[in-house]
């Protein structure tokens, strides 16, 4: 889409130019309008809203397991970081064990999916960048992951293995094999991978010191996932609040000085941080491999008539997180003696990742804005969960409307 | 008057002859980028198919355009492409226009085509587009010097060796470069081949120098409000343009012939020289376009600027002066 103003004035020569909501740069909708001069960016703006599909008001009319699907739906990629956050949160308001083999499935599955989203970024960051055979190059290893993913869970992109209070399917020994065969796979290329990606010249002039998000930036702005990491944010909810296996094995946050010895905080950084988060999580699918627990159940109630009449009695909120490959994932859940939840709000990591665009993209040339925005992995399609509209015309809601619904919403789940 | 008839049907003939050959060479291009990115890739005719495609598309004119300069900009580019072509040798015939024009009359026309996608790029009064002319405009002032320090280069040393008309195309061709010059001097002349085979990607808009199209930033740039018919005649320009820059590169630094070496009857000789200069043509396509392609990232236009004007800018007058020291030790 094309639309300009021309904006003419005798002090500057700067001019606007929307890109998106559709734009080859773009892999999801969204608006970004820029004051441009010459090569410039001086400022930017962005406007998301464009992927909304009234995810949560369905979520509510349906029955809890039904709504743990439509959650996986929220995203193509990460559809295990977003059930397994809603089932977690259900689990905890209906008091449900899961079982410890169901913990090892959800975090090897979560970690093949984070392998999946990498590669797949790191592509899409190539193409950006121009460099198409380096996108086929990580394509074909992605290719790969979904093949494995296929042949643990049944589906190539929402794999339908989560249930409330375990897994649908389990990870059976005979299957072992075939996982570490592809882990060795992913190992043998991650080495090639690295070496064209942080090694090559051409990548290294056009990412490094383009698009830098300070450390302070980061924490002020709430950063979160590969993004904050790669501005120096130690941060990572798999170390900070273990969850389902993580809590068996030592899970470290990875910061580009790791690697390089110092933060820039810069597209480069974000590449280091999410390379080396797949060799991380080929190593974790390893120990996860080695270390699955004794076959045993692997739901905590394998009636689904049963498991819904648990949930039926259940009542209380809860807030269920996982770190999804591009930061942390929010579920905030209130159940009320019923079937359907009563309250579900997803907090998607792109979310918060937003925001850092502003001060990465300010100051950059034209050519640096599909490889900026690209850097933050975003997922448009995970935060488009609201947008107002009344007749065929788009309200912007200002921060104080913002806050007074906040407080009606609250008022209205405090007391019915 | 038979001159003038066969300058007419010559002029068709090389025309219909570059469209073609462009056509098929960006097809074979497509197809090898493909394997060595470990795709299948498309089949040959492609480029044909699309240009049918393109041919019934609606052709959308913008309403804020230009629309006589904007309708105007494609066929210029096409027309300039073909053009050039006519100046160039084609297997062992001689370019049908050598009586009338020379390397400088070839270095200003190559500018030709370019400045035709930057009126086009301007005509529409896109954002994307004007931001697009603008950095062919930039690109083009860029190239133009290390393309120049070749022409210089070529003129001198075939001057410094007593060839009449030192400008001429059809001196440089009789008189290859590699066999004037000595040890000194066959460096530089490699280094002039690298200035014109870097030079070639600026001048097709090939990555990593396709910034003003620059798909994942502009859009296509300077293209993208072209659609259509208008679109098929750039489609074909750069076609033609492909085959112009593989010729120039062809003439200047490997302009034999293998008629030159094996004594063959009169049209087996023609069609030999042909097959030959196809297969020179589709070589330095590989080297030039198709290899760069595919392993660099697109530049960003400040770099394109310093790596031509500086960089490459600096190796055009080395070899300058290589090819200089040369003629003074000899």
């Amino acid at each position: 889409m094309i639309a300009s103003t021309g904006k003419d004035s005798a002090i500057t020569s700067a001019y606007m130019a929307q890109i998106g909501p559709s734009h080859p740069a773009l892999k999801e909708p969204v608006m970004f309008t820029f004051e441009l001069d010459g090569e410039r960016v001086v400022s930017a703006d962005f406007a998301p809203g464009m992927a909304h599909r009234g995810v949560e008001w369905a979520g509510t009319r349906r029955n809890a397991i039904q709504t743990l699907y439509l959650a996986e739906r929220i995203c193509g990629i990460c559809g295990i970081t977003h059930s397994v956050s809603y089932a977690r949160a259900i689990e905890q308001i209906a008091g449900i064990e899961v079982p410890a083999r169901a913990h090892y499935i959800r975090s090897i599955v979560g970690e093949l999916e984070r392998i999946h989203s990498h590669l797949l970024w790191a592509g899409v960051a190539a193409h950006e960048l121009g460099f198409d055979s380096l996108f086929f190059l990580t394509w074909k290893v992605r290719e790969r992951v979904m093949d494995v993913l296929e042949y643990l869970c049944g589906n190539r992109v929402h794999y339908g293995i989560m249930q409330i209070g375990g897994a649908n399917r389990d990870i059976t020994p005979d299957q072992y094999p075939t996982v570490l065969e592809a882990l060795d796979y992913f190992e043998q290329h991650f080495g090639q991978l690295a070496k064209l990606f942080l090694e090559d010249d051409s990548i290294r002039i056009r990412c490094r010191d383009c698009g830098v998000l300070t450390k302070q930036e980061a924490l002020e702005l709430c950063a979160v996932g590969p993004t904050a990491r790669a501005s120096g944010v130690a941060k990572d909810v798999r170390q900070d609040h273990p969850y389902a296996a993580y809590a068996d094995v030592e899970v470290k946050a990875i910061t580009p000085d790791q690697f390089t010895g110092e933060v820039h905080g810069d597209v480069f950084d974000r590449i280091i941080v999410r390379l080396y988060e797949v060799k991380q999580s080929i190593d974790l699918t390893r120990i996860f491999i080695e270390n699955m627990p004794p076959a045993g159940p692997i739901l905590a109630e394998e009636k689904m008539p049963k498991l819904l009449a648990l949930i039926r009695k259940a009542e209380g909120e809860a807030i269920g997180r996982h770190e999804a490959p591009r930061g942390e994932v929010l579920h905030y859940l209130k159940l009320n003696k019923n079937v359907q939840p009563e309250v579900w709000k997803v907090r998607a990591p792109s979310y918060n990742n937003y925001m850092p665009w502003i001060p990465m993209l300010e100051g950059e040339q034209i050519a640096d804005i599909p490889i900026i925005v690209a850097s933050i992995d975003p997922c448009i399609s995970c935060c488009d969960r609201v947008a107002f509209v009344r007749g065929d015309r788009k309200d912007i809601v200002t921060k104080e409307d913002l806050h007074r619904m906040s407080v009606a919403k609250q008022r209205k789940i405090q007391h019915g | 008057m038979g001159n003038v008839l066969l300058i007419l049907f010559g002029t068709l003939a090389v025309a219909a002859f570059g469209i073609i050959t462009g056509l098929v060479f960006l097809g074979v291009d497509r197809i090898l980028v493909a394997r060595m990115q470990a795709r299948i890739g498309p089949p040959w005719q492609q480029p044909f198919f699309d240009f049918f495609k393109l041919m019934s598309k609606e052709n959308v004119i913008p309403r804020n355009s230009i629309p006589w300069l904007f309708n105007l900009a494609p066929l210029l580019a096409l027309a300039s492409s073909i053009v050039l072509l006519l100046y160039l040798p084609i297997g062992s015939f001689p370019a049908l226009l050598a009586a009338h024009g020379d390397l400088i009359l070839i270095v200003y026309l190559l500018i030709v085509p370019a400045l035709a996608m930057v009126v086009g790029g301007f005509a529409s009064s896109s954002p994307y587009a004007t931001i697009g002319a603008q950095r062919e405009m930039v690109t083009m002032i860029s190239y133009e010097l290390p393309l120049a320090t070749i022409a210089v280069a070529y003129a001198w040393k075939l001057g410094q060796a007593g060839v009449a008309h030192p400008f001429a195309l059809s001196s440089i061709t009789a008189n290859p470069i590699w066999g004037l010059v000595g040890p000194v001097g066959l460096a530089g002349a490699v280094l002039l081949l690298l200035v014109l085979i870097v030079v070639t990607p600026g001048e097709l808009s090939r990555i990593p120098f396709d910034t003003p199209e620059a798909e994942t930033e502009l859009a296509g740039g300077l293209l993208v409000e072209y659609s259509g018919r208008n679109f098929a005649l750039f489609y074909l320009a750069l076609g033609v343009k492909s085959i112009v820059m593989a010729a120039l590169v062809v003439a200047l630094f490997f302009p034999w012939n293998v008629s030159d070496f094996i004594a063959l009857p009169t049209v087996a000789a023609r069609i030999a020289d042909l097959a030959f200069w196809l297969l020179k043509i589709e070589v330095v396509i590989f080297f030039a376009a198709s290899l760069i392609r595919i392993s660099l990232a697109r530049l960003r236009i400040n770099h394109v600027v310093s790596l031509y004007w500086k960089y490459l800018g600096a190796v055009g007058f080395l070899a300058l002066a290589l090819l200089m020291i040369d003629g003074m030790i000899a």
